[in-house]
């Protein structure tokens, strides 16, 4: 337990240092709402029935990016390995990945939120607590399933590539879920709510029992 | 059966990638406070070895022990008695010496560590440097780190696969000085080389690894030895 | 000898459901000619699932017992499973366009078949980069089963909620079929169900000659 709470605050001092991961992150996201707009603007559709799809598209590209970057630090210099010499098992050193990576992702989507609800003209009060409330069920599982596909991807001489074409396929169930609760909430019908959080709440603790029980076989030699 | 005054004990550690045997079945022991150079060609195997010896690859087939201590089977103890040094420095460019050296003692669960960090920078002489990120460092400086980063936890075995690449003179005193200290503390070392006088500088023992078996074990100070080293490096490197 | 039986098999038996599909079975009352479609399109579509199954399977075989034969099952299930993905697609679009007038709708099980292709797909594109036999058989055998844990959840998601919205799918099986049509339809999947058969074991031989392949070059590479 200890030696997870080192890797999380090793990550979280090195991130306070070069900011890489979630100013890239914010960067991505804002970028794709912003490009969404264009493609939006001059179609006359409802940008309150397409705001969910786009906030969710935006958090899932912001997220690989994310990814990709907290990979590749522990790839520099090989540090992966001296994480893998160290007297913790690699189910810990997983979780602990994850308990970063997810950290560094919401802190990504709270800065890309108010983005959101400012451009597409919608009101800031109690729905934007709940869309947090969303993302953060939803944000758990897209980093369970992308830490472990990111040490994969590792392995391959695309990493980059790699991960985007993994991960996308097989978040689908995060991302319609996500989608559909959001706009639950921006349109006020929240009764059937607790079905997508389920959905959301499930994945997630599926893919953290599944991939901490795989770990071994992807980091080993 | 595990010995427990053996640092190291290996019964027949074969292991294959695909169909290619990168070790054949190697058997040795090594006792408490020996130091043990390993020569080989290049992909003679001994990386392979040291590996395996680490717990960062598993062996095809065969046992090991480290310290009396199954490596399969309790991986997290073997890792806490060893420390592991190759040219990769395993150090984070953003963070200080200090902060580095901090995160492995956290790791490694290090009680006091702030004494034993200290010290360990004056020892690798870095006291000047401690607080500037390692980005900025060469490589030698980086390695002075990288081998206090091995010592931090006082292993009981230290591996080092080719320690030597990249280090300048000074580092290279630095590296030896602390590694007899350990030795004569009663800790063990084991070492790849291809450089035969650099490895029996202070080597108890010499093993010379070829096509993933072991051609000759011997006392360090045995004529055999760079008999071996010439039949089987030298020529090998003109083939 | 099991193969070739099983290829003889599944001749024999494609050529009778060819028969009871196109002569014994009824014309469709609606539909007409092109329901004749779904004799073919059913089986490839069921195919395709049982692929994704028994390459999960295969995958937790691999990763169990460390035989490289777990992995040549799982990356020939997987091609096969790619392939009957896409015929599925593409017998559903040659279906559509005169029953919906279009070819493809963002419907559930169209989306579903589209995604667990571009999982088949992704699971190739790990295996080509990687270029260790014994690293690529762990890597993909680990994705191979993650990504089949996610089909029931892409299931459920997409099937729960697409079909929310007025959907135009005929489903064939269901809604009493005609007992001459499911006569047609069983001997379909007979006949699939033994080509399924026959066609794995023949990747699997291949898969086999392949890494020899790939063992002897590297033997004169080295050499």
């Amino acid at each position: 337990m200890k030696a997870l709470r080192a890797i999380i605050f090793k990550d979280i001092v090195v991130e306070m240092r070069n900011k890489e991961s979630v100013s890239s992150m914010l960067m991505f996201g804002l970028l794709s709402i912003v490009i969404f707009n264009f493609a939006f603007q001059s179609s006359g559709v409802d940008r309150s029935f397409l705001g969910p799809g786009i906030l969710w598209v935006a958090f899932t590209f912001a997220g690989i990016i994310g990814l990709n970057r907290s990979l590749s630090m522990e790839l520099d210099n090989d540090c992966m390995q001296g994480l893998l010499l160290a007297p913790l098992s690699r189910g810990d050193l997983y979780l602990a990945k994850v308990a970063s990576n997810y950290a560094f992702m919401m802190i990504a989507e709270l800065f890309v939120l108010p983005a959101f609800v400012l451009f597409y003209n919608l009101r800031f009060d109690a729905k934007i607590a709940e869309i947090v409330g969303v993302a953060a069920v939803a944000t758990l599982g897209f980093v369970a399933i992308g830490t472990i596909l990111s040490m994969i991807s590792a392995n391959t001489r695309m990493k980059e590539v790699m991960l985007p074409i993994m991960q996308i396929p097989i978040t689908v169930p995060v991302i319609i879920a996500s989608v559909e609760a959001t706009g639950m909430i921006l349109r006020g019908e929240t009764d059937g709510i607790t079905f997508p959080l389920a959905v959301l709440g499930t994945f997630s603790i599926v893919y953290l029992t599944a991939s901490y029980m795989v770990i071994e076989y992807v980091v080993e030699e | 059966m595990p010995n427990t005054d053996l640092a190291l004990q290996s019964e027949d550690i074969r292991k294959t990638f695909g169909s290619f045997t990168a070790l054949a079945g190697v058997t040795m022991s090594v006792k408490r406070g020996e130091f043990v150079a390993f020569f080989g060609r290049n992909g003679a195997g001994k990386t392979t070895f040291l590996k395996i010896a680490a717990t960062l690859m598993r062996a095809t087939g065969g046992k090991l022990f480290i310290e009396g201590v199954r490596s399969d089977e309790n991986p997290e103890q073997v890792r806490r008695r060893i420390g592991f040094l190759s040219h990769n420095t395993y150090l984070y460019r953003d963070l200080s010496p200090v902060e580095n050296l901090r995160f492995f003692a956290r790791l490694y669960q290090i009680p006091e560590a702030e004494d034993r960090i200290s010290a360990l920078l004056d020892r690798v002489g870095l006291r000047r440097r401690a607080k500037d990120p390692v980005r900025g460092f060469s490589r030698g400086l980086q390695q002075r780190l990288g081998i206090a980063r091995v010592m931090l936890h006082e292993p009981a075995l230290i591996l080092l696969d080719e320690p030597y690449t990249g280090l300048d003179a000074n580092a290279v005193q630095t590296l030896n000085e602390i590694l007899d200290e350990a030795v004569s503390a009663g800790r063990t070392v084991i070492l790849t080389t291809h450089d035969i006088e650099q490895g029996l500088r202070a080597a108890t023992q010499a093993a010379i690894i070829e096509k993933g078996r072991l051609v000759l074990v011997a006392r360090a100070g045995d004529p055999a030895v760079r008999n071996a080293y010439v039949e089987y490096i030298r020529e090998g490197a003109n083939r | 000898m099991i193969t070739k039986a099983l290829g003889v098999l599944s001749l024999v038996l494609m050529i009778a459901a060819l028969y009871l599909i196109f002569l014994y079975a009824p014309l469709e009352a609606t539909m007409g000619a092109t329901q004749k479609i779904f004799y073919f399109h059913l089986p490839q579509a069921i195919s395709s699932y049982v692929s994704a199954l028994l390459l999960g399977f295969g995958c937790i075989m691999y990763l169990w017992k460390g035989d490289l034969k777990w992995d040549r099952f799982g990356s020939s299930v997987a091609e096969l499973g790619l392939m009957f993905t896409a015929t599925t697609i593409i017998s559903g679009m040659i279906w559509a366009k005169p029953a919906w007038g279009t070819y493809w709708v963002w419907d559930a099980r169209l989306t579903l078949q589209f995604i667990l292709g571009l999982l088949f797909v992704a699971y190739f594109m790990l295996r080509a980069y990687l270029p260790n036999r014994e690293k690529r058989a762990m890597l993909s055998c680990v994705f191979g089963l993650l990504a089949m844990v996610d089909v029931p959840f892409n299931y459920g998601s997409i099937y729960w909620w697409r079909t929310q919205h007025p959907q135009p799918v005929v489903s064939p099986g269901g809604g009493g079929l005609d007992p001459q049509m499911q006569v047609a339809l069983l001997a379909s999947f007979a006949a699939w169900g033994f080509l399924y058969a026959y066609l794995l074991r023949q990747r699997i031989a291949v898969a086999k000659v392949e890494e020899q392949v790939e063992y002897l070059e590297h033997v004169v590479q080295s050499a």
